[in-house]
């Protein structure tokens, strides 16, 4: 008899993964908790079903609860973080003929961020002094990691996102279709969704989110704030599973299984074999050009479920760059008791597992792996570099906003 | 009451469910509907339509792409009922609570529609009232502390009392036809300008 019944909410993505093992592998259940999985078609949904109540927690995107908590969404309950479902996964992909129009301008299938972006840059202005209309990105979501680290990528490379390049909204599902249509020219979103237009031949995959920012945050479980107050007990036990689920959802001995479980149409519905390449970094390019990618998609590994106040004021920087919220003290305060480490903490002390030293970290510090103080076990951390070599240091949080609201520097 | 002539765009692939919201609003005297299967170029019909209420189906996974579109033109402040198929009464308060939204339960009939979207935009129009009251008050509540702050500043580089300062400041706003807080705001961009020997 389960002590715990949770609602959660969840959309066919990859990354989606520790969430569902939490229920299908039984961790949940271990835990005492009947775990209720609801697969929904919308990030809307996710936020709207959280704030009336038909979701305890979901599957979300890491801005989100800042998005949440913030104000900017028409319907929102305060939301919390005290777990992050993983690091890294998402890929920009680029049309065929976009993917041409780069290579002719110094592109190589090599998924280096600064080279790609600067043939992208050329191609933009060659375009451009021909009239052509703006090339068209899509993703997912505005407050979603794929909106700021394909707007940091093109801003780092010089090409100025809000006015170089149109960005689009396109659900995770349609993007390949929409690309093959020609209703955009590129997009960042997670796997299994970039190689299935590499699969189709439609798409070529220009560069990866391990290389804009490696070890980077991605999908987070958001909590609605009353209901974590109101069931700690609950919360902490779901903590503790979802650690085991993504302990799991790491070991490559268990990634037949995994990916076995996330074909099924109730889960992600996309073949064993196209998932694979997100679980083992192995991706196709396109054109059968094979890119080994180190830490491509990490539920686990590198302290991936610590939910690092460093990447919740990042994002924060990134919407006061892109203007989706203003800078101020209340609201850098909001951002801060977003993302809940102590939660994290508490649930996971009893377990005797590896837990870091401190909530936020220097992020872009780490150029190797490093094995860092912390409670318990042994913790390894990094490497976390930005691909412009650039450090986002939360102490400094002023200086990177205004170092980034500079004009950009056009590099030719 | 009469209601106004209402614009409404339903939003729907599922065009058996789309033709029932339609009939149910239609008879409700809405005679301003306009249905849309499809959501590809969806802006432009949106900016000729000018809808004052949106139904869009829950399931709809371009949900996401609606509202983010809604937030660029800034007409996001207008009310979006969703229809979704499964749903229990308690659901459907608890989302007309929140303020925005509207649910159909299942087995969708249309005499359900008039009174659920009625609700919508009632509820609406009382959430973006107490969400405007809510700005102005936290507008007022940030005037007063500059004043406060101003007040301060007068009281000590010029020797006023409390209630001087209060009606210089009042005086001058006046005069120039500016708003308190703002004539405040001067004087505290001022004298942070000059440093504390400008005080």
């Amino acid at each position: 008899m389960a002590q715990f019944q949770v609602n959660a909410g969840f959309m066919p993505l990859f990354d989606s993964a520790v969430l569902v093992t939490a229920r299908e592998i039984g961790f949940a259940e271990r835990e005492g908790i009947d775990l209720r999985l609801s697969r929904e078609t919308s990030w809307a949904n996710i936020r709207d079903r959280i704030a009336i109540g038909h979701f305890d927690v979901a599957h979300m995107l890491g801005p989100m609860p800042l998005a949440c908590n913030l104000g900017l969404t028409p319907l929102a309950s305060d939301t919390i973080v005290p777990f992050s479902l993983g690091l890294g996964g998402n890929c920009v992909t680029v049309s065929n003929a976009v993917w041409d129009g780069m290579a002719a301008h110094g592109a190589r299938a090599d998924l280096e961020p600064a080279r790609s972006g600067a043939a992208l840059g050329r191609l933009i202005r060659a375009r451009a002094a021909a009239g052509e209309n703006p090339l068209r990105f899509a993703v997912t979501h505005p407050h979603s990691g794929h909106n700021y680290e394909l707007r940091y990528w093109l801003a780092g490379c010089g090409i100025d996102p809000s006015r170089e390049v149109e960005i689009v909204i396109v659900p995770p599902p349609f993007m390949a279709d929409a690309l093959a249509a020609g209703h955009i020219d590129g997009y960042c979103v997670g796997e299994p969704w970039n190689s299935v237009s590499v699969v189709a031949r439609k798409g070529h995959i220009a560069t990866v989110k391990a290389a804009i920012w490696r070890a980077s945050p991605e999908k987070v479980l958001g909590v609605r704030k009353s209901w974590a107050r109101d069931q700690p007990d609950a919360l902490s036990a779901l903590l503790r599973a979802l650690h085991q689920a993504a302990r799991w959802c790491q070991n490559a001995a268990n990634h037949g299984d995994l990916t076995a479980l996330m074909a099924q149409p109730a889960f992600l519905g996309k073949p064993a074999e196209i998932q694979m390449r997100a679980l083992t970094g192995r991706l196709d390019v396109g054109g059968d050009t094979i890119r080994q990618v180190e830490d491509f998609f990490m539920p686990f590994d590198k302290a991936a479920n610590f939910p690092w106040k460093s990447h919740a004021l990042w994002f924060y920087t990134q919407m006061v760059r892109w203007g989706d919220v203003r800078h101020t003290p209340a609201n850098t305060s909001i951002a801060l008791d977003c993302y809940r480490p102590d939660l994290y903490r508490a649930a996971l002390k009893p377990l005797g597992v590896a837990l870091p030293g401190a909530n936020a970290k220097v992020e872009g510090a780490l150029t190797t792996a490093t094995p860092v103080g912390s409670a318990g076990a042994s913790l390894v951390l990094g490497p976390d570099g930005f691909f412009d070599g650039r450090i986002f240091d939360p102490d400094m949080l002023d200086d990177y906003i205004q170092s980034q609201a500079r004009p950009l520097q056009l590099s030719e | 009451m009469s209601p106004a002539p209402l614009k409404i765009l339903v939003i729907d692939e599922n065009r058996i469910r789309s033709a029932i919201i339609e009939a149910g609003l239609r008879e409700a005297g809405y005679d301003q509907v306009t249905i849309v299967h499809d959501v590809a170029g969806i802006a432009r019909r949106i900016a000729e339509i000018e809808p004052d209420v949106i139904v869009i189906d829950l399931e709809n996974p371009n949900r996401d792409m609606l509202e983010n579109m809604f937030q660029l033109s800034r007409a996001v402040k207008r009310p979006i009922a969703m229809f979704v198929d499964r749903s229990d009464t308690a659901s459907i308060e608890a989302a007309v609570d929140a303020g925005v939204s509207a649910y159909i339960i299942d087995g969708l009939r249309k005499e359900r529609v008039k009174p659920i979207l009625q609700m919508a935009i009632s509820r609406f129009n009382a959430f973006s009232r107490m969400a405007r009251e809510l700005e102005e008050a936290r507008g007022e509540l940030e005037g007063r502390k500059l004043i406060e702050r101003a007040k301060g500043i007068l009281m000590k580089s010029r020797g006023m009392s409390e209630e001087e300062a209060y009606a210089l400041l009042r005086k001058t706003a006046m005069n120039q036809n500016r708003k308190l807080s703002d004539v405040a705001q001067s004087l505290v961009t001022a004298a942070d300008l000059l440093g504390p020997g400008g005080m």
